[in-house]
C-alpha cells in the first residue's frame, strides 16, 4: 500500500511539472513567432482570440488532424520512434532541475552529469528520424546534426566541469545553495567565459538558430524531419522546445543562481523562489529568439571550426584559471 | 522485492538486446540494439548504487560511441546476404575469444575469494554514506594517479595517430584559409564609386 501511494505522489509530482511545461512550450512558439515580428516590424499571429493568444492551440488541433504520411521504403518502426526517442530525454532530464528550494522531483547526487547524460540522447531521435525516413536531404541533417551535437558536447561537457569545481558538488540543489546571495554572488561573474561557453554551445546542441544547419531549409529544405507531418513533426517540435527551455533553465540554475533574487538581502523584492527561477529562465529563452531574428546561419566548417578551436581551449584555460581562484579562496565566491 | 522484479525486467531486456546485437540482419538495427543493452547496463549499475559509473556509461558509450557508430553504419550500403557469410568461417575464433572472456571474468568476480589483495571491493557508498562520485575521484587521483595518467596519455597517443592519418595534403583541392579570412579589411573588397546621376529627360 505504502508503494501505491508513493508511486502516486511521484505520478503527481511528474504531472504538475509536465503540463506546465507543455503549456509553457506551447507558449514559447507564440512568443517566437510575436517576438521575430516584432523584430521584423510585422504583428505576429493576431486572429486566433485576443492578440492571437489561441494560435498554440489551434496549430496543434490543425496538426493533431493531418494525416502521418509513412513515406515508401521508410524503415517503419524507427519512423514512428524516432519522434518518442527525441522528446523522452527532453523531458526526463526535467527530473533533476529543482525550480525553487527544495523543488524537485528527484533530489539525486549525480544531477548534473544525469543532465549531460540525458542532453546527449536527444541527438538520437534526429539521427534514426534521418536514417529511417529514406531521404538524402533527412540523412544529410541527420549526419550534420550528429556531428555538430557530438562536438559541442564537448565544450558543454567541460563548461560543466568548471561549475562542478566551483560548487564542490554534482547535486544541483547544491550548486544553487553554493551562489546563495545578491546577483555578484552568482557564477556568471567568475566564470564568465565558461558562462558565454555553455550558452553558445547550448544554443548549438539544440540546433537552434545560428547553428541550425540540421534543418538549413535554403540547403537541405528541412533536414532531418523533411519527410515527418502531422502529430510525428508536431512531437520533434515539441522536442526542441522542451530542450531549449531546458538548456535555459539549466543556465539559470548553474550561473544565475537559480532561483535566488538577485537583490538578495533586500526586504521585499529580496523574496527567493519560483518565480525568479522562472524569470530568468523567460529571459534566456528570449535570448534564443533574439539570436534567431539577429544572426545569420553560421557555415557548417564555421561551426566545427567554433566549437573545437575556439570554445574548447577557452574553458580548459578558464578552468586553469578557476582552479587558481579557488586555492586563493577568492571572495565571495570560493572562501 | 519490487526491486527483484526490476532488476529482472532489466537483465531480461539486457540479454535479449545483446543476443539482438549480434542476431540482427540489419545492421542499424544491431547498434540501435547495442545503445539499448548499454543502457540497461547503466539501470542495472544504477540499482547496485553505482550512480557514477551508471550514468558515465550512457554519457560516454550512449551519447558519443554510438552516435559515431552509427554515423558509420548509416553511411554503409546494406547489402545482407554477404554479412552471412563469415558466420562459420568465423566461429571457433568467436568460441576462443568468448571463452577467454568468461575465464577473466571468472577471476575478477573470484578475486575476493583468492585474496589479491584488491582493496577495492565492496559497497564503500552504501557504508559511508558519502557521494559514489567523490570517492571514486578521490581513489582515481590519489592512489591510482599514474595508472591514470598512463591511460590518458595512451588515449592522447591513439588521438594523435588517427588524426595523423587523415592529414595528407591533397593538390588541386580548394579549401578557404580561415586565418586570411579573419585578417581581410573593408578596403581590401570594397571599391567606392561615385556614379553621378542621371539627368531629368
Amino acid at each position: 500500500m505504502g508503494v501505491l501511494i508513493d508511486l502516486a505522489w511521484t505520478i503527481g509530482k511528474i504531472l504538475v511539472l509536465v503540463i506546465p511545461l507543455f503549456i509553457a512550450v506551447a507558449y514559447m512558439t507564440y512568443a517566437e513567432r510575436k517576438v521575430i515580428g516584432w523584430i521584423q516590424l510585422r504583428r505576429g499571429p493576431n486572429r486566433v482570440g485576443y492578440y492571437g493568444l489561441l494560435q498554440p492551440f489551434a496549430d496543434a488541433a490543425k496538426l493533431l488532424m493531418k494525416e502521418i504520411v509513412l513515406p515508401a521504403n521508410a524503415n517503419r518502426f524507427l519512423f514512428v520512434i524516432a519522434p518518442m526517442m527525441s522528446i523522452m530525454p527532453a523531458l526526463a532530464a526535467w527530473a533533476v532541475i529543482p525550480v525553487s528550494g527544495g523543488w524537485v522531483i528527484a533530489e539525486i547526487n549525480a544531477g548534473l552529469l544525469y543532465v549531460l547524460a540525458m542532453a546527449s540522447l536527444g541527438v538520437y531521435g534526429i539521427i534514426v528520424a534521418g536514417w529511417a525516413s529514406n531521404s538524402k536531404y533527412a540523412l544529410l541533417g541527420a549526419l550534420r546534426a550528429g556531428a555538430q551535437v557530438v562536438s559541442y558536447e564537448i565544450a558543454m561537457g567541460f563548461a560543466l566541469v568548471g561549475v562542478l569545481m566551483a560548487a564542490g558538488s554534482l547535486n544541483l540543489g547544491d550548486i544553487v545553495r553554493a551562489q546563495e546571495g545578491p546577483i555578484w554572488n552568482w557564477f556568471w561573474l567568475p566564470l564568465l567565459p565558461i558562462f558565454l561557453v555553455y550558452w553558445i554551445s547550448g544554443v548549438a546542441e539544440t540546433n537552434r538558430l545560428p547553428f541550425d544547419v540540421a534543418e538549413g531549409e535554403s540547403e537541405i529544405v528541412a533536414g532531418f524531419h523533411v519527410e515527418y507531418s502531422g502529430m510525428a513533426f508536431a512531437v520533434f517540435f515539441l522536442a526542441e522546445y522542451a530542450n531549449m527551455i531546458l538548456i535555459s533553465g539549466l543556465a539559470t540554475i548553474m550561473f544565475m543562481g537559480g532561483w535566488y533574487s538577485p537583490f538578495h538581502g533586500i526586504p521585499v523584492i529580496g523574496a527567493d523562489g519560483l518565480h525568479w527561477f522562472l524569470i530568468k529562465t523567460a529571459f534566456f529563452l528570449f535570448c534564443y529568439i533574439w539570436f534567431r531574428g539577429t544572426f545569420p546561419r553560421f557555415r557548417y566548417d564555421q561551426i566545427m571550426r567554433l566549437g573545437w578551436k575556439v570554445l574548447i581551449p577557452v574553458t580548459v584555460v578558464w578552468l586553469v584559471v578557476e582552479s587558481g581562484m579557488i586555492l586563493a579562496t577568492v571572495p565571495p565566491w570560493f572562501d | 522485492m519490487i526491486e527483484l522484479i526490476i532488476f529482472y525486467v532489466f537483465a531480461a531486456v539486457l540479454l535479449f538486446s545483446a543476443t539482438m546485437v549480434i542476431t540482427a540482419r540489419n545492421p542499424v538495427h544491431a547498434a540501435l540494439f547495442l545503445v539499448l543493452t548499454f543502457f540497461n547496463s547503466a539501470a542495472l549499475w544504477l540499482m547496485a548504487e553505482a550512480e557514477f559509473l551508471g550514468i558515465a556509461l550512457v554519457l560516454v558509450y550512449v551519447g558519443a560511441v554510438m552516435v559515431l557508430f552509427l554515423f558509420v553504419v548509416m553511411m554503409l550500403d546494406i547489402n545482407v546476404a554477404p554479412l552471412r557469410e563469415g558466420f562459420a568461417r568465423y566461429l571457433p575464433l568467436g568460441i576462443l575469444v568468448g571463452v577467454v572472456m568468461v575465464a577473466e571474468m571468472a577471476l575478477v568476480v573470484g578475486a575476493e575469494q583468492l585474496d589479491v589483495g584488491l582493496t577495492l571491493t565492496g559497497g564503500g557508498a552504501a557504508d559511508t554514506g558519502e557521494s559514489n562520485t567523490r570517492l571514486i575521484g578521490s581513489v582515481l587521483y590519489t592512489v591510482y594517479v599514474y595508472p591514470f595518467e598512463i591511460a590518458s596519455l595512451v588515449l592522447l597517443v591513439a588521438i594523435i595517430a588517427a588524426i595523423m592519418l587523415t592529414l595528407r595534403r591533397r593538390p588541386g583541392t580548394k579549401h578557404q584559409d580561415i586565418s586570411q579570412q579573419v585578417r581581410v579589411r573593408k578596403a581590401d573588397r570594397l571599391r567606392m564609386v561615385d556614379l553621378p546621376s542621371e539627368r531629368r529627360e
